[in-house]
This record gives structure tokens, sequence and C-alpha cells, in this order.
């Protein structure tokens, strides 16, 4: 495998990134719909995201639908091949993988530490698979453990996730939804990945068992010392969940910012917009905001900045080009030229 | 004038599946007050969905109304019960789509691929009034402009894959409000929206409310878009109303232990950062509804002897209107005030 040294992010080894995105690209073909098939532009669903995560982090990406979000992530875990830029994975002490130009073998070997939570707990289940064979399949796939010890492993992660040993023999069908998705959690956290990743893991549960999901998810971070990219559209769940929040808008991220600082100052107008547009469960405070637009066709982009269109203190020059991550603090970047 | 635009006295609806009996609809009574907006919450299968359904008697087979009133007053002073027309009654044709319309959760399924935006538009009125084609074209263009569509001249000619998910629901809307409804039913109308265009959808049904004067009963799962449009809410859990009040005091200061516990688990709703308050275990199965209190498995105040068996707790009037569901009912304000405080801590 061939990997890079730590010097390149920063070196000093007290922070070191676990993952580190740079201009990170990943366009979709579109063809022309004739007999003959011509390429006629693309769909730039990413388009040079840069980010990092560290150990122990909770990082949340949100945006509202087709900004891009989800396909971040599952570019970076391979399950969609990179266009451009380069993804760098800590894979062991100081030194780092890049994962978009790993071969198949060596990406086998890096998906145990690598895994996913899925949105839809009734679609991301083999309803033909007993929970013990859906939670114990990873194992023996990575021929990691058989016998006694891979059931001692089974059991294990059940307890932790909050289910029963007799719960193994019974099928998906059987469960309720928040039930299921404790499924889908033991399945990724049976590896002990150090990067987990969670595509709107909360979205389809029920509020009450959404709570106890959230928990759940805290506590394994706490107990594995696991690094969360937490893909969500829920703004409440997010403040809560996660240190650090990135704000995507048509496939690049407008701004970055510890998860308070972001709420309680925003710096972008899209994230202005998005932090009004969000509910507050308070009826003494009715806050809707009246029109703001519409979303942003991914396949059919602006010459300049995205958002212009939708934006109240938009400028000459924001139709031209497009604005770059500015620094507002060391921990703090937004994507407009009015910070 | 009857003050209420609908009724609903102990209406129950089943399923008869292979199973058994599903009582998906127990004993519900509410009344949706003129002009008013009232919220009807709950977590999925708690029986909101089925509750509007049948209003508009949209229960399809194995389901049905099993008993009970669904009271409609007319604004000329005639009261229907719709719970007791017949499938093919004159009547019923009358009142869907015009007295009472509807906006469906999915705005891509609730309108036809096949026909213009313009058409299926004409069609409420076509089918509602006696009117010519250019009055029709031009009520509708009207109606499209009011609710936030830009250009409608152009929309009323294009189909529904032409425009964006925000567009499409407020076509619905507009579907919806043509025939000047007595009573808008919406079942999630913005849960396959974005946050943004949500909340763009929510204040143009505020606004066309307050405009034309029409009731409301929004269907939603989100205590914080009830919090932000509606005027009363009831509660639903397990097929049963549990609590109902108005919007404030409700979202304020919940009196019910399961209101209680769905709104302490909302994040940012504790002062406790680490950990959300949850409530315990997840809703049984419609099949198998506990004895007494429905709630009582997941209740922490559940006492055993009194909660535990029996019939469902008995409607309690706490005062300005509010009604809870609970055998604990006398001292339920300071066990909840204690929760409160030892979840903060």
């Amino acid at each position: 495998m061939n990997t890079v040294g730590a010097e390149a992010f920063g070196g000093n080894s007290e922070k070191l990134p676990l993952l580190a995105v740079r201009d990170l690209c990943k366009f979709f073909p579109v063809y022309n719909q004739g007999v003959i098939r011509r390429k006629i532009g693309d769909v730039k669903a990413v388009n040079k995201v840069s980010f990092d995560l560290f150990p122990n982090e909770t990082l949340g990406l949100v945006g509202e639908s087709g900004c891009g979000k989800s396909t971040t992530v599952r570019t970076i875990l391979r399950a969609l091949e990179f266009t451009g830029g380069q993804a760098f994975f800590n894979y062991e002490k100081d030194r780092y993988v890049e994962l978009g130009s790993v071969n198949n073998r060596d990406l086998v070997e890096l998906r145990k530490s690598m895994q996913m939570i899925f949105q839809d707990p009734f679609a991301s289940l083999n309803p033909r698979m007993t929970v013990g064979q859906i939670i114990s399949e990873p194992l023996q796939i990575h021929k990691l453990a058989k016998g006694s010890e891979l059931e001692d492993r089974v059991d294990e992660i059940l307890f932790e996730v909050g289910l029963k040993p007799e719960h193994k023999t019974r099928y998906p069908h059987a469960f309720s939804g928040g039930q299921r998705q404790r499924i889908g959690i033991a399945r990724a956290l049976i590896m002990n990945p150090k990067l987990v990743v969670a595509d709107e893991a909360v979205s389809a549960l029920d509020v009450s068992v959404q709570a106890q999901v959230i928990n759940l998810l805290t506590d394994l971070k706490h107990a594995h010392g696991l690094s969360y990219i937490f893909v969500a559209h829920d703004l409440s769940v997010v403040r809560h969940i996660c240190d650090r929040v990135a704000v995507m808008y048509a496939g690049r991220i407008v701004e970055i910012a510890p998860t308070e600082e972001l709420f309680e100052d925003p710096r972008h107008p899209y994230t202005k917009l998005l932090l009004a547009s969000a509910p507050i469960p308070d009826p003494t405070m009715r806050t809707l905001p009246p029109n703001p637009g519409e979303v942003a066709d991914a396949g059919n982009l602006p010459k300049g900045c995205s958002f212009a269109p939708r934006c109240g203190c938009r400028c000459e020059s924001c139709a031209e080009n497009v604005p770059e991550l500015q620094k507002v603090n060391d921990n703090h970047w937004a994507a407009c030229p009015l910070i | 004038m009857n003050p209420n635009v609908l009724e609903i006295k102990n209406l129950r609806v089943s399923f008869f599946t292979d199973e058994g009996e599903t009582r998906a609809v127990n004993d519900v009574c509410f009344e949706i007050p003129r002009g008013k907006f009232l919220a009807l919450v709950g977590e999925s299968g708690c029986g909101k969905s089925v509750t509007s359904y049948s209003i508009l008697r949209l229960i399809q087979h194995p389901g049905k109304i099993t008993g009970g009133q669904i009271l409609l007053h007319n604004e000329d002073g005639s009261t229907v019960d719709i719970a007791s027309l017949s499938e093919k009654d004159d009547k019923l044709y009358e009142i869907r789509g015009d007295k009472i319309s509807m906006i469906f959760q999915e705005p891509m399924t609730a309108l036809s691929p096949v026909h213009t935006v313009g058409n299926q538009l004409c069609e409420v009125l076509y089918l509602h009034r006696k009117i010519s084609k250019q009055e029709a074209e031009k009520q509708v263009i009207s109606m499209l402009g009011r609710v936030g569509i830009p250009a409608p001249e152009r929309r009323f000619r294009q189909y529904p894959f032409e425009l964006s998910g925000g567009m499409r629901q407020r076509v619905v809307i507009a579907m919806a409000m043509l025939s000047r409804p007595q009573l808008l039913i919406a079942d999630e109308p913005t849960t396959a929206l974005d946050v943004t265009i949500q909340a763009q959808v929510l204040a143009l049904m505020k606004s066309l409310q307050e405009e034309t004067g029409n009731s409301v009963l929004l269907i939603t799962h989100d205590l914080a878009v009830v919090a932000q449009v509606a005027d009363l809410v009831a509660v639903m859990y397990l097929g049963r109303i549990v609590e109902q009040g108005n919007v404030v005091d409700i979202i304020k200061d919940p009196l019910h232990p399961y209101t209680f516990g769905l709104l302490r688990s909302l994040p940012g709703m504790s002062k406790n950062k680490d950990r959300l308050p949850s409530i315990p275990g997840s809703v049984p199965s419609l099949l198998d509804i506990p004895p007494g209190c429905p709630f009582h498995p997941r209740c922490d105040f559940a006492q055993k002897g009194l909660c535990d068996c029996g019939e469902p707790p008995p409607e309690t009037d706490m005062g300005n209107g509010r009604m809870i569901c609970c055998y604990r009912a006398a001292g339920i304000r300071q066990l909840l005030e204690e929760k409160r405080r030892m979840e903060d801590a």
C-alpha cells in the first residue's frame, strides 16, 4: 500500500486529521438523447470539496437535497469513483493512504476501518438474512473471526447497541424502525472502524426513537473513540450531535465552522437562510421567512456564485467569480466576499 | 351557523387483516372551529392519517369505519354525517374536493404526469361549478399566481415533471384551494420538502388560511412545524387522542407524559447538552394494544393496578380548553416538573 507521511497535514502530531479531503470532485456525465450517445456536459455533484476530520470528532454535512452531501461521503468511501482530488486516510500511526488511488485489494483492507450507516433501516437490511447473519457477515468476509469467537463478538455488539442475544435468529421484518437502525449500527461497528459515515442515519425515525438512537451514537463514539461524518438535513439534530459543521450548496462547501459558532454567528448568506428556515418548536416565536427561492440545479449552474440568484446581498462580482473559502478565524471559513 | 366546521365523535376505524382486527382509530373525538388551524400530531402508526382519510371516506378495503360520526356543518346551516353516507352517495362527490379538499404528502404522486398543470386544475372547477373554459382558465391562473408561482400563464401549459418539488406542492395547494373549501386537510404536506421550501409552503398555507378564513386540519409528526402554524393541537398515540388544547399550552406546558416525552426528545429542548431525554421502548403494534392506558409500558409514572389494566383512561379537563387522557391527571404537573428537573441536571 502506498502511504504518505504525516508532514503534509500540519506536521504537529498533536492534532493530525483522521481524514483529509483535498479538492474532491465527482462529476456525472450527461448524454444527449439521440441515437448516437454523445456526452454533452457534466453534473458537478461535488466540486472541489476540502475538509479535515479529526479523531474523535463528529463533522456534520448539511444542505438541501441535491447539494452533493451524500455523493461526497460515498465518493470518499469509494462507493463511487473519484473524478478528481484526493482524500487521505490516517491508516496507521503517521501514515496516510490516498483513497482515490488505492487498488481494490488494499481497499478491502481499508474498508475494515471505514464503515457506513444508511438512512432507511427498511431498505438497508436483507430481509432474507437473520439478524445474526447480517451482523456477522462483515467479520466473515474479512475472515476476522469464526466459530464461537464470532458468536461472542456478535453477542457483545448486540448488547452494546441495546438488543438481546435471542434477536440473532430473527429476521429484520420482526423489528421496529428504531431496532432495525440499531442492527445497522451493530453491523457497522462490529469491524471496530475508525471512521463511521452516518448518511441521514436518524431522519427516517420517529422523534422518540430518534432521541434513543442519537444517544446510542454518542455513547458509541465515546466508548470506541469513533469519528463520524454525519450527513443530515435536520439542523436541530446536527446542532446536538456535531462538533463542527460544513454547509454545502450546489456541490461546494460554502461554510465550515465549529457547531455553536456556525449557529450563533453564520457568515454565508445561504447558512443564514438555512438557519432561518428551520422551524423552531416555540409557538410564541413564529418566524417563517418570506421567499427563499429555488434550489440551484446542479446540471445547470450559473457562471459565478451558485447561490447568487437566491442571495439578497449579491453584488456584480458574484455573477462573475466563484468565491473561494475565506478565513473568518482559524476554524471558521466561508465562501462569500461579504463575510 | 355552527361554530365548528367539523365534529368527529367517537370515530372508530378498523382494518380487518389476516392477523386479526387492527384498531387504527379508536374513539377519537375532536372538533375543528371555523377559521382555525388544527394540527393532529403523532408518530408513525398512531392513526393520524387514517383519521384524515376517513373524513373524506378514502379508507379502502380491508379498512372500515366501524363506529362514530363525522359531522360536517355547512355554511347554509345544514349538517351531514359523512361516516353514515354510502360509498356511492352523490353527497360524497359534492364534499370531496369542494367543501373539503386535501393536500397529500408526495406532490409528484398527487399530480397526473400525463395532463398539464392547467388541465388538472381546471378539472376541479368543471366538476364542481358550471363554468366556461375561459372563466376556469382565468380563475386557475389567478390562483397559481396567488400561491406564488412565477409566470402562471406559462406554468399553466407545462407538465408536473417540468416543475420543482416546491412548485409542485404549490400546484397541489392551488388545486385544493380553487374550490374555496371550508376545510383543507393537509397530510404531511412538507415532509418530502427541503427546510427552505417547507418554510415557504407553510407560510403560504398560513397566509391563505388567514385570507380566506377556511379551516385547516394539518397532519404531521413534526412538533416544530406545529408550533409555527397551528392554533389548536391534538396529540395521538396508538389510535387515541391523548392530549388536546391550544398550541401555546401544549408546546410550552405539555401535561400528558407522552406529549411531554415527545417534546423533550427534540434536540435543544432540554438543558442537558450530552444526552437527549427519550421515551423508552417503541410504539407497540396495533394488533397488540396494551390494556389500560395504551402508553403505560413506556410511561415513567405508570402505577401498577391503576394504569395497566381495565379500560383506557377517560378524558380529564385541565382547564383552558385542555384535555388529557391519563389516570394520573390529578398530580401530573408535579410529577412532570420533577422529571424535568432530573433530566436537566
